[in-house]
């Protein structure tokens, strides 16, 4: 009962927030209705408990990337989207796709022997239940690093070049910006910075 | 005592009886931290003041005692301003949302092994997203006063935290691999034995980078270029008056509350004592300081707050870059090649940390 | 189940990520004026996972990983191609490269972590790493083409490619995720195994997946109608990155289209079949006749890798092992020969001037005579003159297509189309011994390209003459995974 409550409240928000993220005309309410709906969806995720998933969520997207993304468009001020005439235009395209995206979703759910099958019999509270001294972190852990440890490599190592792909791309060396160099500046000795000149005094004539 | 609220409540239905339970516990915690935030207040200006020869605040009440609870009566009663053309709902969102998360995370702070509010599997990482989260209070309320040293400010802040964030992460990872947990109680129990088993030894460099960039985090002095008063007047609560503001130095000194509270846990033992397991003390009448209690745990937060206003009263600020620097380029490999140390300790089974 | 899993099957990968990561910490280390050690470290890590891949050859299929990685012969021999094909890439485009402020460490971190994702795809036997493969190859392609700073088409070549790239990841992930809800399994073996079973009470679902897969995949191989990035990004992107592009990645999709079509899902090649058929006629015609109306060289030979394609494909579709012995054949001579005439229009282009218009080959003859003489073997090779290499191999696709699949009318268009093909091929050779020169200036050729460029050429003229040096690895190959 509770639960029930607790999923479709924030279903709702989730839902309803991400209609908000698309329509909303200034860019910087825009993220944050996202922010909003990352932390509807997390929630769903503790109901779940995967209380892994759902703090790694709200950390990385909500704590990280969407801190950047924000830097960025405020940083842009792209206070109003200019023109809003692709909508209309596209709109009956994107409900068609998004229908059969939708519809074949809902076939791939409702095959019998896909899978998904199991929860439809069971209430959503016992759908995920574990033992007493269960830790999700330590078991997606144990997958991660022996089932799947391949591709987290592999994963790991698309991270690395899109960083060095970000950087390479975005990084030009300004020749006439002067840097400072703190080990210099920490070494300096007050020898280096005063000399003392003797100039000879000279007779008045 | 829960017996008793129990037994009190009892005619309630079950379900809400739970959330009464636990909207007194939540009251029980944040009384005395709320109380500690504004005497925090008061420490840090007498404290300063005696570091630079002053007295400090000396009027309202015995020895200037009552200062706190007139600053807070004189700014329940200032109008709040609300800036032409800020976006109102953000505007008042912004404080809710800085004290709010500050005030989250300290639902899973242990104060003794049986003390905790959420005894939570995850605890760490329910700290690390909390205090991740506590940005966006400083970014909306920069964005949402429409005025540009709000906006820069908001900018710097944001740009600190994420950058700090990744250090203290990486610090924390390393206490993970020590203490092979995320629950801030078991993380403490793991370090029990004595002043010797603390996770302060093994992990010294990921403590001293856990801390500073705690400093870095909650915009302290010297990493307060956020606030920047020489620079951009008091940074993204420039537009914020009265309550408002007063909720923006709250959630500020909850946090410095909190990173202490966690060095301690993770560090330094929480509320072991460090005479923990010596034969001559557990023998005499002083007991009672060889025994893990609450009162160390407040001993060992209360040191590191310290430290905090001694920083603040010694330091000079960064420059931004400076700030940058530091934590990409120092902390950041620094936390990463420990983590590889703790590896190889790790491996070789060294020390009573890594024997199991 | 065992923690370690066993990592020897693996050692050329592990090999090649080590060093791209030594050359990254290395290179930012060194002074500008010794660049070319990240140059040599590159070359040399190909040369060592080549070593090391034929040290590993085994005739058998070995699967570690928990059945996301296989060694077998399949893969050892294309990775060795691979290795071979970027290391000649590399020698052609190290002149363009410095000229062009290329020459940077990141680039050969970028080619490294490219071949690495070409083989984590060759050798991938789940979904799982069949996808990472492809995204880390198409990642580091995308930021390659990106890094000329100077000019304007590098970057909008990059968006498109990466827009369209993108898409066509989606659609993949897509079509696998539909497959692994019919089958419940991301294993290629398993669902191999799983499929026949399935396919009476989830056909309509695996034929939805299997057709976003194969769409993804004829993205990324450019058949018609996924092919309109391929002009556009052989145009825009700087020739060096085009060699690449146009070479190694051919390899790499062949991979996957055999790794998913034939490994995984081989059983429902009555699915597949007609919607290759399609796409390879569609390649072939599109290909053949759009290159000659080209003036540039670079979209000629985009356009001609469309067409090949399209032979590509009709070895696979012809469903038998000499099918995609055929296949496979194919898509070694056209990588080679591709190097080659790629590497000729580096060759051509110097400070200042890429020599990307057909006319600029004008009069070579008597520029540079020996280079004339290997360009022909290269146009006349991918006409499919005989004695040269490409003829073999066409000639092997349509024997496939005619014998195994019963399909005359099938290899009739491909005849039909080759000829026009010829077309095109035989103009630049026109234009190159008949023609008078419109560029006067002395051609700077380093010894490594002359060296490299008369090798490849020997190699295709050679090859053709004994194609079965080649083709009896091929055929072992498929056998080999066959069974």
């Amino acid at each position: 009962m509770t639960e029930a409550i607790i999923f479709y409240l924030f279903s709702t928000v989730a839902v309803v927030s991400a209609l908000m993220m698309i329509s909303v005309r200034n860019p910087v309410r825009a993220a944050f209705y996202l922010v909003l709906s990352f932390f509807a969806s997390a929630i769903i995720w503790l109901l779940l408990q995967a209380e892994f998933l759902a703090i790694v969520l709200v950390l990385v997207y909500v704590g990280a990337v969407m801190v950047l993304f924000l830097f960025v468009v405020m940083m842009l001020d792209l206070n109003i989207v200019e023109k809003e005439s692709g909508f209309t235009r596209y709109f009956p395209i994107g409900i068609m796709l998004a229908a059969i995206t939708f519809f074949s979703i809902y076939y791939v759910l409702g095959q019998k022997e896909s899978g998904m099958d199991v929860f439809q019999s069971q209430p959503l509270s016992t759908a995920a239940s574990h033992v007493e001294g269960y830790s999700n972190t330590k078991e997606l852990g144990k997958l991660l690093y022996s089932e799947y440890v391949y591709a987290f490599e592999i994963a790991a190592m698309l991270l690395l070049v899109a960083i060095v792909a970000a950087i390479s791309l975005t990084y030009r060396r300004r020749p006439k910006t002067r840097h400072q160099n703190p080990d210099l500046q920490v070494s300096a000795r007050h020898e280096d910075r005063i000399r003392i000149v003797k100039i000879p005094v000279e007779e008045r004539k | 005592m829960l017996d008793l609220l129990y037994s009190l409540t009892s005619f309630l239905p079950e379900s809400l009886q739970t959330i009464i339970i636990i909207l007194v516990k939540i009251a029980v915690l944040l009384i005395p931290l709320l109380l500690g935030v504004a005497y925090l207040t008061y420490a840090e200006r007498k404290i300063i003041g005696y570091m630079q020869v002053r007295i400090g605040p000396n009027r309202v009440g015995p020895r200037g005692w009552l200062q706190p609870i007139a600053d807070a009566v004189k700014l329940m009663f200032k109008e709040i301003v609300i800036p032409n053309f800020a976006n109102k709902f953000l505007f008042l969102l912004a404080p809710v949302l800085s004290i709010g998360t500050a005030l989250a995370a300290w639902a899973v702070v242990p104060f003794n092994a049986e003390l905790v509010l959420a005894d939570v599997n995850a605890g760490l990482l329910y700290i690390l997203a909390m205090t991740s989260v506590g940005v966006y209070g400083v970014i909306i309320a920069g964005w949402a006063s429409n005025s540009k040293y709000a906006m820069l400010s908001a900018l710097r802040a944001s740009a600190q935290i994420v950058s700090y964030e990744i250090a203290m992460g990486f610090a924390l990872v390393g206490v993970l691999m020590a203490s092979r947990s995320l629950n801030l109680g078991d993380i403490v129990i793991g370090q029990s034995g004595g002043i010797y088993h603390w996770y302060l030894l093994p992990l010294f460099p990921l403590f001293v980078v856990y801390f500073i960039s705690g400093v870095a985090e909650t915009n302290r002095a010297p990493f307060d270029v956020a606030e920047g008063e020489s620079e951009i007047v008091a940074g993204f609560h420039v537009e914020y008056s009265g309550m408002a503001f007063s909720i923006f130095f709250l959630a500020e000194y909850a946090n410095m509350i909190l990173i202490s509270m966690l060095a301690s846990l993770m560090f330094l033992g929480g509320w072991l004592s460090p005479f923990e397991g010596i034969e001559i003390i557990q023998n005499s009448s002083l007991a009672f300081i060889g025994t893990a209690s609450i009162g160390w745990l407040l001993a060992k937060a209360a040191f590191l707050l310290l430290l905090f206003l001694w920083f603040r009263a010694t330091f000079p600020r960064y420059r931004y870059d400076q700030i940058m620097r530091l934590g990409w380029k120092v902390f950041i490999p620094i936390t990463i090649v420990w983590i590889f140390v703790i590896g190889l300790m790790y491996y070789w089974q060294i020390g009573p940390w890594f024997t199991h | 189940m065992s923690v370690t899993p066993d990592l020897l099957p693996a050692t050329a990968e592990i090999f090649v990520l080590i060093m791209t990561c030594i050359i990254l910490v290395v290179d930012t280390f060194t002074p500008e004026k010794y660049r070319a050690s990240s140059y040599i470290l590159t070359q040399g890590t190909l040369l060592g996972a080549l070593l090391i891949t034929i040290g590993l050859y085994t005739e058998q299929s070995i699967v570690t990983f928990h059945n996301t990685f296989i060694l077998d012969p399949l893969a050892s021999m294309l990775k060795g191609i691979i290795y071979i094909v970027v290391f000649a890439v590399l020698i052609y485009s190290k002149h363009f490269l410095q000229q062009h402020k290329m020459f940077k460490g990141e680039y050969f971190v970028l080619m490294l972590a490219s071949v690495l994702g070409m083989m984590v795809m060759v050798s991938a036997y789940s979904f799982v790493t069949l996808y990472l493969g492809l995204e880390l190859l198409s990642l580091s392609l995308y930021a390659m083409i990106a890094m000329q700073d100077q000019a304007k088409s590098a970057p909008e070549a990059a968006m498109k490619y990466f827009v369209l790239g993108a898409m066509a990841s989606g659609l993949l992930l897509y079509g696998m995720s539909m497959i692994y809800g019919a089958t419940g399994t991301l294993h290629l073996a398993e669902i191999q195994t799983n499929i026949l079973d399935k396919f009476e009470t989830h056909s309509l679902l695996l034929s939805f997946g299997l057709v976003f897969i194969i769409v993804a995949v004829a993205f990324k191989l450019g058949a018609v109608p996924f092919h309109m990035w391929v002009p556009d990004v052989y145009h825009g992107a700087p020739t060096a990155v085009t060699i690449f592009i146009g070479s190694a990645p051919k390899i790499a999709a062949f991979a996957m289209l055999f790794r998913l079509l034939v490994d995984g899902l081989e059983s429902l090649h009555t699915s597949w079949q007609d919607i290759l058929i399609i796409l390879a006629i569609l390649s072939m015609a599109v290909g053949n006749i759009i290159a000659i109306a080209q003036t540039n060289i670079k979209r000629m030979l985009a356009y001609s890798t469309v067409a090949h394609v399209g032979f590509i494909l009709l070895g696979i579709l012809s469903v038998s092992q000499s099918g995609y012995s055929a296949s496979m054949f194919y898509t070694i001579t056209y990588t080679i020969m591709a190097v080659g005439g790629f590497g000729m229009v580096l060759l051509l282009s110097h400070k200042g001037f890429d020599a990307e218009r057909i006319s600029d080959f004008k009069g070579l003859s008597t520029r540079a005579p020996w280079f004339a003489v290997m360009m022909m073997i290269f146009m006349f090779s991918m006409a499919g003159v005989p004695p040269f290499l490409g003829f073999w191999a066409k000639l092997l696709v349509l024997k496939a297509v005619v014998v195994e699949a019963d399909m005359v009318w099938l290899a009739a268009i491909a005849v039909f189309f080759s000829i026009i093909g010829i077309f095109y091929y035989l103009r630049i050779i026109k234009f190159m011994f008949f023609d008078k020169a419109e560029d006067s200036e002395h051609l700077t050729i380093t010894q490594g390209m002359a060296v490299t460029m008369s090798i490849n050429g020997v190699v295709v003229l050679l090859l053709g003459l004994y194609p079965g040096i080649l083709l009896t690895y091929c055929v072992q190959a498929i056998t080999h995974v066959i069974q």
